[in-house]
């Protein structure tokens, strides 16, 4: 019989023969100590298991093993010469790992259950049945990129659809969630490359590549849009004004900062942050820009959480920036930067994108030097950061070289009249053309 | 007698004796008391040397009562001292439980800050090393209940010199778990010199994005096999290493809830009342349009304590087969 | 000034005849405020007082006996007159009483359950022999930092010496001979359990042998002796003589607090026949008896004092109660935050 290292003592791994008693060739009695061994936790010598004669030394004196390896060999009393390897003489403790008895444990598990192993540890059986059940953060994603989620087909067990599902069909935009509808086989494991390669029936094509002469099925983000658009064209009579605006010095005080912002924080700066936080100022200056009309009264907001909007490829998104009263330009540029993230990754939550109070469209990003946007969710006005453009400007009845910069604003005329809205854009020029190099970021 | 210099790899008794050598050297306030601590050297050799070299007024031998182990402790805390106490094993401290609930916690808040106590407790726990009925427990869920307790639990050598130094450090009591079965068990890289790791930090051991899984003690790193398994698989976990139970990391747990939408909670102790209660109505609580699956938890048994048999261990303890396909489930649904 | 004529009954343990004016001042002013926290309770004002009647003298004599600077009083609930025998305001008490924010606790505690840490005042819990420990712990600090010269005075009740805290104290402090006093207030009465119900023996001083540590025993209506056998016990403990339990034999007069009716365990013709114990018309008579004061000066010293704890009451019932706010401080340094 082999004998092994045995464990002696809690916690000990290993253990070293410090002397061997008895040589090969000796008889042993059982239960005789044969070898002392050491850990650093005891010294003992061990008790012979059988009785027999010593054949061989595996570990000689001072060498180190593992707990349960072989020592030495004893050939038994009454036992054939050559022993085959068996069992271990003292019961190692093995981390051994015992399959788990799968049963189904809760009562009201249905037959097709997701599957719970062991119930002694873990015991919830969560019940999968029912499809139309969906998690929070299905709903809440479905809800941010308005997504239809009783028209997706989930990847999750038993075909439950999961957020990544969601995801996925947001980042897709039409094609995939009409790959959902349209397709009649399930796929079992939907990946978005597989979803992108599904190619859509002939006689239509999709919002990003449109071919002409075919239909682009109105995916649930362009339904919603359109239906918001027209809403709001619908309600609030629109009114347009603007205002041209030096930002020379702001410009030069933007590129003073941009590359020390972009290393110490990692977000762009644009003229971006700057233009909300002047915004802001003039707001509280003229409350009712930053108010809703209903028929009780107008509702002038407390708080002031300014939308950015933001062109994705296929959609138009407004994740708006909480309490931006609350926030430094660096901060603004901080928000902004971490919610255009967001919203490419398609991650932007329900709350980046309720509760805005104004909205700010960077139309100039595109080059545009005059837009006339459509007020956002029924706020009060919206305004537009046109293109910064160099012009030769009068300035003291000389010609001088100036970035101007138009800033548009439609507002609802139910909400607010000229004067107000002229104020507001007044006070907003007044400044940004004070902002200049040197301030507080 | 020599004492182990501080190596750069060791193993997790060994990370608690350099540091607690440490602190006797580098602070005269500290002190080390509990039974058998002297001239046994503790009963897993923390010690051994010790008392040579610091002396038995600094390493004390105590009678075998571990409430007034921990009360005189308290004592002392209150009158300028560093004392570091040990109760021999976690089971062990259920007569001290008067000391360390009903005083330690409350001194600073009775007294409106007028005396503190900046106390260590030390105990080894847990199971899986055939210890039976009063050598396995786990305590946490005992003591993390309790204001004005502070109760760590890290087993990594590195996260168990920062945080004994910050427990030695701290100015209020703090429980200090060790599981005894990763002493030997576990190895790793140890810095050199005095460092801290604040109390209150988890630490993402193995990063991830398809679900969270939430633990401490031995079955971290059981935890860190089985999702090291299912990576092989494609299947991507991360699991987070608590280490702190008192105060407890919430911005490490929801920052990784919300980017996996799955949380798994693996811990030793009973399931009924453990910590894994507290993290799940925490997590409900603040990101339940985060979950896409209901949060589980894998525990021990609602059973008072493993068996010595080696069977009636086994089915308490939870086996890394067990977590990994727990893990894929989740992953998956 | 003319030495002090002693009766041949007077035995003074050198103390001067201004320390005795003390002695009676303070065990005076023990009584005022005990009688006031009573006489608050019944009008209403303040939910809860304990009563320390039948104290005074071992309080007063203990008092004297502590150095003030150096030693620290590790008390229980019942040590009015020893926490300001040490130096503790009155104000202080009625603070307690009244649960005041400008009460060094904040209001936190019940009365009578002290912290003053300047004044070697260690804070408590009501949790019987449960401080025991903390004295212990407080004595090995001193010996560690080999400060000579200090002593922990630890007090308790008759019913504490069943604690199993108590034991393991006594037994920690013997074995490692550390400078503390043990003082056994036995006053007969733990709640509604007398001495018979808690011990098997009579004395609590017998249990010193058990641990291997000197015991005396004391009339603790009799503040001067007090005083003999805590200072020789104290500066046995200063000096690294190791500890010593002393009991001081008195008789508690009033109910355990005002929550307690002790008509419930015991007979008014028991508490008349522990009357002649009664320390404090006992020590008047001491001093005008053997001429230390008259008559007229100690009918002034009551009036001195009621009009302190007169002006004390009024003073600490026009302080305003802690804020809902106070609530969080002071659980940690730092925030009560358990989730980061």
């Amino acid at each position: 019989m082999t004998i092994t290292m045995p464990q002696l003592g809690e916690t000990v791994t290993e253990g070293t023969v410090a002397q061997w008693l008895k040589k090969p060739g000796d008889a042993i009695e059982k239960y005789e100590a044969f070898v002392e061994v050491s850990t650093d936790k005891v010294n003992a010598e061990v008790p012979s298991p059988v009785s027999g004669v010593l054949r061989e030394i595996i570990c000689k004196e001072g060498e180190t093993v593992a707990t349960g390896a072989p020592i030495a060999i004893i050939d038994e009393v009454g036992v054939e010469a050559p022993a085959p390897a068996s069992e271990p003489a003292v019961p190692v403790v093995a981390n051994a790992t015992v399959a788990p008895v799968v049963a189904p444990v809760a009562a009201n598990a249905p037959v097709a259950t997701n599957g719970s192993s062991s119930g002694i540890h873990s015991g919830n059986g969560t019940s999968n049945g029912d499809l139309r059940r969906f998690s929070p953060a299905v709903r809440r994603l479905a809800r941010a990129h308005h997504i239809d989620v009783a028209s997706l087909r989930g990847t999750g067990t038993n075909g439950r659809v999961t957020a990544s599902d969601v995801i996925a069909a947001a980042n897709e935009g039409p094609s995939a969630a009409m790959a959902a509808t349209i397709l009649r086989e399930p796929v079992p494991t939907q990946t978005m490359a597989a979803k992108a390669a599904t190619q859509p029936p002939a006689g239509t094509s999709t919002y990003a590549e449109p071919v002409p002469g075919t239909i682009v099925p109105l995916s649930q983000a362009r339904k919603i849009i359109a239906k918001r658009m027209v809403e709001s064209l619908e309600t609030a009579p629109h009114a347009w004004t603007m205002v041209e605006v030096d930002v020379t010095k702001l410009w030069r005080w933007r590129a003073q900062e941009k590359d020390k912002f972009l290393a110490e924080k990692g977000y762009a700066l644009t003229l971006l942050p700057f233009f909300i936080y002047a915004v802001v100022q003039s707001l509280k200056k003229q409350p009712l820009l930053n108010a809703k009309f209903s028929d009780e009264g107008i509702h002038v907001a407390r708080d002031y959480n300014i939308g950015i909007a933001i062109g994705l490829d296929t959609n138009l998104i407004v994740p708006v920036i909480r309490a931006a009263d609350t926030l430094s330009i660096g901060g603004i540029a901080i928000a902004a930067g971490t919610l255009i993230e967001k919203a490419r990754a398609g991650k932007l939550g329900a709350d980046d994108l309720n509760g805005g109070t104004f909205t700010v469209n960077n139309t100039g990003a595109n080059g545009s030097i005059l837009s006339k946007p459509i007020i956002n969710g029924g706020q009060a006005g919206i305004v537009t950061m046109e293109a910064v453009v160099k012009r030769p400007v009068v300035v003291d009845d000389a010609i001088a070289i100036r970035s101007i910069m138009n800033v548009c604003l439609s507002l609802d005329h139910r909400v607010i009249d000229g004067t107000i809205a002229n104020a507001f854009l007044g006070d907003l020029k007044r400044r940004l053309e004070a902002m200049k190099p040197g301030g507080d970021l | 007698m020599a004492v182990a210099s501080p190596s750069t790899v060791m193993n997790n008794v060994e990370a608690v004796r350099h540091t607690l050598y440490e602190a006797l050297k580098n602070d005269e306030r500290t002190l080390v008391l509990g039974e058998d601590v002297g001239a046994r050297g503790n009963v897993f050799l923390i010690t051994k040397g010790f008392i040579e070299e610091f002396g038995a007024e600094r390493v004390i031998d105590t009678p075998l009562a571990e409430a007034s182990i921990v009360g005189v402790a308290i004592g002392m805390a209150m009158e300028g001292l560093r004392p570091i106490a040990e109760i021999q094993f976690a089971d062990f401290i259920y007569p001290a439980f008067n000391q360390i609930v009903g005083e330690a916690a409350k001194t600073r808040y009775r007294s409106n800050g007028d005396y503190t106590c900046p106390l260590v407790i030390r105990t080894p726990y847990g199971g899986g090393v055939r210890g039976a009925l009063s050598h396995s427990v786990s305590i946490e869920a005992l003591f993390y209940h309790v204001p004005g307790l502070k109760i760590v639990a890290p087993s990594f050598p590195s996260d168990i010199k920062g945080l004994l130094n910050a427990a030695i450090d701290d100015p209020d009591p703090v429980l200090f778990l060790e599981h005894k079965k990763t002493y030997r068990l576990v190895k790793g890289e140890v810095p050199s010199g005095h460092y801290t790791i604040p109390i209150g930090l988890a630490d993402v051991k193995h990063p991830g994005d398809s679900l969270t899984v939430v633990s401490y003690g031995l079955y971290v790193h059981q935890a860190i096999e089985a999702a090291k398994r299912l990576a092989d698989e494609g299947l991507s976990v991360e699991v987070i290493d608590l280490r702190s139970i008192r105060p407890m990391d919430r911005t490490t747990i929801l920052a990784s809830v919300r980017k996996t939408h799955k949380l798994l909670i693996v811990h030793e102790d009973n399931k009924f009342g453990g910590i894994g209660a507290e993290i799940s109505a925490m997590v409900a609580e603040e990101a339940l349009f985060e979950l896409d699956a209901p949060i589980r938890r894998l525990c021990g048994p609602d059973v008072p304590a493993m068996g010595y048999a080696l069977p009636l261990e086994e089915e308490f303890m939870v086996s890394t087969d067990e977590m990994a396909e727990t893990m894929r489930e989740m992953v998956r649904f | 000034m003319a030495e002090a004529t002693t009766t041949p009954a007077l035995e003074r343990h050198g103390l001067s005849d201004e320390q005795l004016r003390w002695i009676l001042r303070n065990m005076l002013l023990q009584r005022t405020l005990d009688n006031r926290g009573f006489q608050l309770n019944r009008q209403g004002k303040i939910p809860f007082a304990t009563g320390s009647e039948g104290h005074e003298g071992i309080h007063a004599g203990s008092a004297l006996a502590f150095e003030r600077g150096a030693d620290i009083l590790v008390p229980y609930y019942r040590d009015i007159g020893l926490c300001i025998g040490i130096g503790m305001e009155p104000l202080h008490v009625l603070l307690s009483m009244f649960a005041r924010a400008a009460d060094i606790s904040g209001g936190r505690q019940f009365p009578n359950h002290f912290t003053n840490h300047a004044l070697g005042l260690m804070s408590i819990s009501s949790i019987i022999a449960a401080h025991l420990p903390h004295a212990v712990g407080a004595a090995y600090a001193m010996k560690y930092r080999k400060e000579a010269g200090r002593a922990v005075l630890a007090t308790f009740g008759d019913g504490a010496t069943s604690e199993g805290e108590w034991h393991e104290s006594v037994n920690f402090a013997a074995v490692q001979s550390l400078p503390i006093v043990f003082l056994c207030e036995n006053n007969e009465w733990a709640i509604s359990t007398p001495r018979e119900h808690q011990m098997a023996i009579r004395d609590v001083v017998d249990k010193a042998e058990g641990y291997g540590i000197p015991g005396e025993i004391v009339d603790g209506s009799d503040p001067i002796a007090v005083y003999d056998v805590m200072k020789r016990a104290l500066d046995r403990a200063r000096s690294g003589g190791g500890p010593t339990l002393v009991e001081a034999k008195c008789y508690r007069f009033l109910s355990h607090t005002t929550d307690d009716d002790d008509r419930t365990y015991r007979s008014r013709d028991e508490i008349e026949r522990h009357r002649h114990l009664d320390p404090v018309p006992r020590f008047e008579r001491v001093l005008v008896e053997s001429g230390v004061m008259t008559t007229d000066e100690v009918s002034a010293m009551k009036r001195e004092v009621l009009a302190h704890v007169n002006d004390v009451t009024d003073r600490a019932e026009a302080l305003p109660y802690p804020v809902a706010s106070d609530l969080y401080t002071n659980v940690y340094e730092g925030t009560h935050e358990p989730w980061l």
